[in-house]
């Protein structure tokens, strides 16, 4: 009963630190497709020197630890540039999101190959240009191929932004951790804090199922293509 | 040239220092999280009702857990009731539970792809259902599972990072403390970008070597055909 009413005196702030992790995941998950498509494009439409840079930044951000990553922009990059300012949770939301683009490209570029060649071609000879027929023929394909793959990353990145802990970012594991200090139950915080993140895990995977299903074309699938 | 002589006299040698418990941290984590890789994927594919369900349960809550706050747990948690570990203990358990827990699903993925036909062949021949797991199907399995697995040590090597938020000094670490000691935080953090980036990439080329090595010949066409 102790526990259950200290929980429940801190609930307010526990869940700040609910808002803020979503938050995280959701601008993060958004950096992430506004740069992630692009990127996957350049890769396979792209010119030579577009598809190197876009293959270097890809091996940089996937090679480097998501720890690492949040020192260098938050005591290195930022201040370096002026921003020394900015809140962690802006440096931890764009560095997620950063780092999320270089793993969201590949699922997408993947998706855009899986489509055959043909399409392209048959587009064309339609008399569409290659924008359009990548706009209208080939990503609503790739997208919907992409999103099982795509799905994949909101656990991701549900777990990775738990590391924003480690610039001062209040999110979830941030204030268990202010709590745990505070109250000294330390077990008791800890495992309700893993329960909160699972329960989180499940209900994004759920909603993400649902949206597969809503957008699934009858006879498209994974054996069509 | 200042920059130059900092990272050459001053960073380089302490990251070797870092490196060095980066690489016990994996050396002691992989088998063990390979292992329970094996045994929680085989308990889930071949397990009574029972056992499965610890299994699935078993992945389902590591999975959704963040490393960091099973960390946490191990580190800062289990004393409290009584149970202590090192900073170092507490950073290989956690990375082996979930190392084991992600190697499970991609070894379970491998189990699911090999025919039961086999399973049905190697008891027609008079082998015990262990037998048959242990000679025949996880041989194969065990193989396909190489790419996936490959993925997991990788990401081994990176979040074994996180060990320095519960003390344990280890190249990220190291790189920290030597930053926040000389105000040289860009340079430092891209060179301890840099040996991830090279123990990753060094990685790569081994599984490349090693898939190649164990490979059965004619194998890998005959399941191409099958998929």
């Amino acid at each position: 009963m102790d526990v259950l009413s200290i929980l429940i005196d801190w609930s307010p702030y526990i869940v700040t630190g609910i808002a803020a992790t979503l938050g995280l995941v959701l601008i993060a998950l958004g950096i992430g497709v506004l740069l992630g498509l692009p990127m996957a494009l350049g890769q396979v439409y792209g010119s030579r020197p577009v598809r190197w840079v876009i293959g270097v930044y890809v091996w940089f951000f996937r090679g480097l630890p998501i720890l690492v990553l949040l020192f260098l922009f938050w005591f290195g990059i930022f201040p370096g540039i002026g921003l020394g300012d900015v809140p962690a949770f802006f440096v931890g939301a764009v560095v997620l999101g950063l780092r999320g683009a270089a793993y969201q490209s590949q699922i997408f570029r993947g998706a855009i190959q899986s489509i055959s060649e043909g399409q392209m071609i048959a587009a064309r000879s339609l008399g569409m240009s290659r924008f359009v027929a990548i706009c209208s023929v080939i990503l609503p394909q790739a997208m919907r191929i992409a999103l099982p793959g795509w799905s994949n990353e909101y656990p991701n990145m549900l777990t990775d932004s738990a590391v924003c802990y480690a610039i001062g970012v209040a999110e979830l594991l941030t204030i268990t951790s202010r709590i745990v200090a505070q109250t000294y139950l330390t077990m008791p915080i800890f495992l309700v804090s893993a329960g909160i993140f699972i329960l989180l895990n499940y209900g994004g995977i759920k909603v993400l199922h649902g949206l597969e299903r809503r957008i699934a074309i009858p006879g498209f699938g994974s054996g069509a293509v | 040239m200042d920059q130059i002589a900092f990272i050459f006299d001053i960073l380089l040698p302490a990251l070797m220092q870092g490196l060095v418990i980066t690489l016990k941290l994996i050396v002691w984590s992989a088998p063990f999280g390979l292992a329970l890789g094996i045994g929680v994927a085989a308990g889930r594919q071949y397990g009574g009702p029972v056992l499965s369900w610890v299994c699935k349960m078993f992945v389902f809550l590591i999975k959704g857990t963040p490393l960091l706050l099973l960390l946490f747990i191990l580190y800062f948690g289990l004393p409290s009731i009584g149970i202590t570990f090192t900073a170092f203990t507490a950073s290989v358990i956690g990375f082996i539970l979930c190392n084991g827990a992600y190697n499970s699903e991609y070894i379970r993925g491998a189990l699911l792809s090999i025919k039961d036909g086999q399973m049905i062949a190697a008891q027609a021949l008079g082998m015990t259902r262990a037998q048959a797991i242990r000679n025949v199907i996880m041989p194969q399995a065990l193989r396909r599972a190489i790419p996936g697995l490959s993925n997991e040590f990788i990401y081994l090597i990176k979040y074994s990072s996180l060990a320095y938020m519960i003390t344990v000094v280890e190249l990220s670490g190291v790189g920290k403390n030597v930053a926040t000691k000389y105000f040289i935080y860009t340079e430092t953090f891209m060179v301890v970008g840099i040996v991830y980036l090279v123990l990753v990439t060094i990685t790569t080329i081994a599984v490349n070597i090693l898939e190649k090595r164990v490979a059965v010949p004619g194998m890998n066409r005959a399941a191409a055909a099958q998929l």
